[in-house]
């Protein structure tokens, strides 16, 4: 096949790829999207096979089958509470892919150095820290930031000898140094995410995606390959904004974000001295009652109705509401609730919840105050007025669901434990908030169960 | 080759552009399949993995890209079928005034 053929099926391919994130607009567009990018794909890879440069087929058609076979089956057999990991699992072999390829470049002496090095040292990174990620978020270790005397000195002296090497090689052109460069970068992937806890999560899938996009960048460059830059740089676009819309949400900055340490200490903001304060604590059937004399309810779902799996439940609650007691219910979603950009949705719409029923921050915000019940299921930070109101908090000056404003607020929670931020949430001992202590899918279950037994 | 590396930057800036319009478009309740869907599409680095392992001849050169073959394969199938799984959870339902029990 000549060049001309496979220069214009990667102009088709781009532009398939590009109609493919285009249909994520909206729901209803978007499996049509996922299935030009499929095309896109297929086209890209069957016209690199059969172009000029390849003279190879039959390691190239196993290969593939070996990596699709197992990357389908993981893809099927995952459940859906584990697909932060999952996605951080393949973004990180995307990125230990760019690592191979650039190796294989520059074993076989190529002139591209600055591009190899750049892709060898973007994939590295993507890949370790997405390792870490998914060990944090698969439970293999701690979530919680990892924290240790020295490190941001270090990770500041391994990203420096990172730059040095990088500019040693690509003047010397010496290997050894690019194995070193290697090892370093994976080392400084790990470090970096390391300190990185579990609600700054979608934050750092985010960070590491674009990582993964702009690393195609480096290898098309070294390759020469117009069809990785442009499929790289939308991808690096798409992480990059995603990390900015997160970090966003909750009003810090990337590099906070990024050099860690949020809520490693328990941070003991301004808060009104050590007065003691009684929460209300009420039982479900309590709940039951006041909910199904309301007429209009939120649902505010958090990382918690992930972890009890509530999200069934919570549906059947809202059904019932509506055909039983015809009460208008809504859900709310905050944008960092969970372990990455749009969890809740996912989550929500794998329990049947059409989406028209849920609202995002800004256009739920106003209805708090006209709603009867804001129903707050594992959730806290996000609800937090302190972010409001103290701005010693560290998480002042969030955009928070102003569940508060609700004439009653329901908390389900297992304790009055402060949330991932460290923060104590005033809201508890309010005089509208009455607590529902349990686990988030019991107690729903057993509202649920009270509203139908009548 | 200088000529070459203004036109490959000067594609890579127009990308960036394209991709900022288009990913801001995206709604934010399909951020988790954007990041699926983006994530097997990045795996077109596959691309330039085939080319590193075809050459005709065996070779420490060609056994890596063939290796980074395997990884984005992974990658790119498992990607897009994790999406078409999620996105089939997003199809459009009734709303369901549902029977009593």
């Amino acid at each position: 096949m000549n060049t001309a053929y496979v220069s214009a099926t990667y102009l088709l391919s781009c532009v398939l790829f590009i109609l493919s994130i285009r249909g994520l607009a909206s729901p209803e567009t978007a499996r049509r999207g996922n299935i030009l990018g499929m095309l896109g794909m297929a086209s890209a890879i069957l016209v690199t096979i059969y172009s000029p440069v390849v003279g190879e087929y039959a390691w190239l058609f196993g290969a593939i089958a070996v990596g699709g076979i197992i990357g389908t089956w993981f893809a099927l057999k995952v459940k859906m509470t584990a697909l932060p990991q999952m996605i951080a699992a393949f973004n990180g072999l995307g990125g230990l892919s760019s690592v191979f390829i650039a190796a294989a470049e520059i074993i076989s002496g190529s002139q591209t150095r600055l591009e190899s090095s750049l892709g060898l040292l973007i994939g590295a990174v993507a890949f370790s820290g997405s390792v870490v990620a998914f060990a944090k978020l698969q439970g293999l270790m701690s979530p919680k930031a990892i924290i240790f005397p020295g490190q941001q000195l270090l990770n500041l002296i391994l990203g420096l000898s990172v730059a040095a090497l990088c500019v040693f090689f690509i003047l010397s052109g010496r290997n050894d140094l690019f194995y070193i460069l290697a090892g370093i970068s994976v080392l400084l992937g790990f470090l970096l995410v390391l300190p990185i806890g579990g609600a700054d999560m979608p934050v750092v899938i985010s960070v590491l995606n674009a990582y993964s996009g702009w690393a195609a960048v480096g290898i098309g460059f070294s390759l020469n390959n117009v069809l990785l830059i442009i499929v790289g740089a939308i991808v690096g676009a798409s992480g990059t904004i995603l990390s900015y819309i997160m970090t966003k949400a909750m009003n810090r900055s990337l590099t906070s974000v990024m050099l860690g340490g949020f809520g490693a200490e328990t941070h003991q903001s301004a808060k009104g001295g050590g007065e003691e304060k009684t929460a209300k604590a009420g039982n479900p059937q309590d709940a039951a009652f006041i909910m199904e004399n309301a007429s209009k309810v939120i649902i505010v779902p958090g990382y918690g109705t992930a972890v009890a799996q509530a999200q069934h439940v919570l549906k059947e609650l809202a059904g019932d509401l509506r055909s039983l007691y015809d009460v208008d219910v809504k859900f709310a979603i905050h944008p960092v609730a969970g372990r990455m950009p749009g969890h809740m949705n996912v989550l929500l719409a794998e329990a049947g919840v059409p989406y028209e029923d849920i609202y995002a921050l800004e256009e739920i915000n106003r209805e708090f105050a006209s709603a009867d019940v804001a129903y707050v299921i594992g959730a806290n930070d996000i609800t937090n007025p302190l972010a409001r109101t103290d701005p010693n908090a560290p998480i002042y000056g969030m955009p928070i669901l102003e569940v508060e404003k609700a004439k009653t607020v329901f908390f389900v929670k297992r304790s009055l434990a402060s949330g991932y931020a460290g923060v104590e949430n005033p809201l508890f001992f309010a005089d509208n908030t009455i607590m529902l202590y349990g686990d988030a899918k019991k107690v729903t279950e057993e509202i649920v169960g009270t509203l139908e037994r009548k | 080759m200088t000529a070459d590396i203004w036109m490959l930057l000067t594609i890579l800036v127009l990308a960036c552009f394209v991709g900022y319009f288009v990913v801001w478009g995206v709604t934010p309740a399909l951020h988790s399949p954007l990041m699926s869907v983006s994530n097997a599409v990045s795996g077109v680095v596959i691309v330039g993995a085939l080319i590193t392992a075809g050459t005709p001849e065996m070779s420490t050169h060609k056994i890596l890209g063939l290796i980074a073959v395997v990884l984005a394969s992974i990658n790119i199938f498992g990607g897009f079928a994790v999406s078409q799984r999620m996105l089939a959870m997003f199809k459009k339902k009734k709303r369901s005034h549902e029977e009593k029990k």
